[in-house]
């Protein structure tokens, strides 16, 4: 079943320095190799990103294949963006291959290839987040650092809370799906063969089954946290504290090293 | 005799190739004989979900057959499809499937998708709302307005629509009072005698197979370590309970009156049987003191 494959925000538990990391601190790292993916410029640069991913992959024992099968998603918008920036790309002197409208120039070969993976690193990063960091902890990591908003009256614990439970009920709807699917399957329903109309219509028993069951999920839930006493962020305390360690602030000195080092060797 | 289904060395391995890879089927052999009720017993995550629904083509076995009438079910496309009617598999909680506006096209789902004609889906909704002992006004009712119990009964009527020839239960009575249990247990009863259809029970509650099942199947990780008539198998009294399982409450109470020193017999299952041998013990015992 495909469904079960889906890794879209997916946490591979795990023992490594990757996965001890606090999440503010990788949630940070990301935003510092957002940073250094858009301010390289040159195929140096863009190597020793793909070095830096490929150690911090290899660290977090994720591995590839992982990875990759995250990236299917995005396989469609990777190519049609690769394609436009082929044949698009003007460039200087004679094109190297010319059928009709469509030139194609040596920048535009360079082009495609920083983009394509221009794409692929910001995606294998936030990935790597994801499958290191366990939902919660993210997003306790992303309240922390947004915290100063709340001076500002942005709601950051409730979209917080909200982030979470969203995150925290991702599987559940994904085997909630899988299991109304098969038992609609059993009963003879093809989600697979037909016309548009019909594979539209065939979605019918699964989304009314699916939609009632989220929205009593929902109300089960807001009972249950109603009765633990929950009403909203202040006053409330953590069980668990979050705490820079040395680590961490290794971690991110060699964040900002990896922007300087983007930038320095986009310098033609 | 022939039997109606059969695995053969079938293997499922979860997520293979990824950090969650998991075994839930090891080479798994296991036949079902036409109109006989087969008990499936094995506690949470043994691996007896995921065997049934290899049963009727939901999911591929990683190695292994499943035989229909000895023909392998995934020989052609024509021959799964074929298969998704003649194995008819209610789900644990089937009541959570149910979308239709009405309990009458819900039933109808089923035998629609077989493509038989009106008056055949007609006659097919009409006689499976019976069996489960729904009255005929509840057709034209909304099945989201129906109780639990009857809710149940009505996604039980919608596999039994399509007439299987084979119908696999997963925990048909889980969270149903005693009353409703009874009930849907008696109705499977019946749909079995009047099609002589296999019913293939997946159950632990030990209580429910020794009453229902003329042979048990005991799943434990995945393979399967036991099988036998109930007879058979509840005489492993310490293997079943080593696999988290357990005995009928009625067995145990015999075993222990044997252990006390009672001559009687400790094979006893059902309340039934109980009572018999308890008569059959006293007027044999009469001179004791």
């Amino acid at each position: 079943m495909a469904l079960r494959d889906i890794t879209l925000g997916q946490y591979f538990p795990g023992d490594t320095p990757i996965h001890r990391l606090d999440p503010r601190t990788k949630i940070l790292l990301v935003v510092l190799f957002i940073t250094a993916v858009l301010l390289a410029k040159t195929a140096a640069a863009y190597l020793f990103l793909l070095a830096v991913l490929a150690v911090v992959v290899f660290l977090s024992k994720v591995g590839m294949k992982a990875l990759i099968r995250g990236m299917r998603p995005v396989l469609m918008i990777v190519t049609i963006t690769g394609l436009l920036n082929l044949f698009y790309t003007p460039g200087e002197g004679e094109p190297l291959v010319q059928v009709w409208i469509f030139r194609i120039y040596m920048e535009g070969i360079f082009a495609t290839i920083f983009m394509v993976l221009r794409i692929a690193l910001l995606i294998s990063c936030t990935f790597l987040l994801t499958y290191t960091t366990s939902p919660i902890l993210l997003t306790d990591g992303l309240e922390k650092l947004l915290g100063p908003l709340k001076r500002l009256k942005v709601p950051v614990h409730e979209l917080a809370m909200m982030m979470s439970i969203a995150l925290r009920f991702i599987p559940n709807l994904i085997e909630e799906t899988d299991k109304i699917m098969s038992a609609q399957k059993a009963r003879g329903a093809d989600f697979d063969t037909g016309g548009l109309m019909d594979k539209a219509k065939a979605l019918v028993p699964l989304l009314v089954p699916l939609f009632i069951s989220a929205f009593r999920r929902a109300d089960e839930l807001a009972v249950a946290m109603e009765c633990r006493c929950y009403h909203g962020g202040e006053g409330r305390t953590r069980l668990r504290q979050l705490r820079f360690q040395p680590a961490d602030w290794l971690a991110l000195c060699l964040g900002l090293l990896l922007c300087i080092g983007s930038w320095a060797l986009s310098i033609r | 005799m022939e039997p109606i289904i059969q695995t053969k060395g079938l293997c499922h391995i979860y997520s293979a190739g990824t950090p969650f890879q998991q075994t839930a089927l090891d080479h798994v052999d296991f036949a079902a004989y036409p109109g006989e009720c087969l008990g499936i017993i094995g506690r949470t995550g043994s691996g007896k979900s995921t065997l049934i629904q290899h049963l009727n083509g939901l999911l591929k076995p990683t190695a292994g057959q499943v035989l229909l009438e000895g023909k392998d079910i995934w020989s052609s496309k024509a021959q799964t499809r074929a298969t998704r009617f003649f194995v008819g598999l209610v789900f644990q909680y089937p009541e959570y499937q149910l979308f239709e506006e009405t309990v009458y096209q819900d039933i109808a789902f089923g035998p629609k998708n077989m493509g038989l004609d009106e008056n055949e889906i007609d006659r097919r909704v009409r006689q499976a709302a019976a069996f489960v002992g729904l009255e005929e006004a509840v057709l034209n009712v909304s099945p989201f307005e129906l109780s639990g119990g009857q809710k149940r009964r009505v996604a039980i009527a919608g596999v039994i629509a399509m007439e299987p020839k084979v119908l696999v239960l997963d925990e048909p009575t889980a969270g149903l009072d005693p009353e409703g249990v009874a009930q849907i247990l008696s109705n499977i009863q019946d749909y079995r005698t009047a099609n002589g259809a296999a019913v293939i029970l997946v159950s632990h509650s030990m209580e429910e197979v020794a009453r229902m099942a003329d042979r048990l199947v005991v799943i434990h990780n995945g393979r399967i370590p036991l099988s036998g008539t109930p007879k058979e198998v509840f005489a492993h009294g310490e293997t079943l309970i080593s696999m988290g399982l357990g005995v009928p409450q009625i067995t145990r109470v015999f075993t222990r009156l044997r252990a006390m020193g009672a001559d009687v017999d400790p094979s006893v299952y059902t309340i039934p049987q109980a009572k018999a041998a308890l008569l059959a013990a006293l007027a044999a015992g009469k001179g004791e003191p």
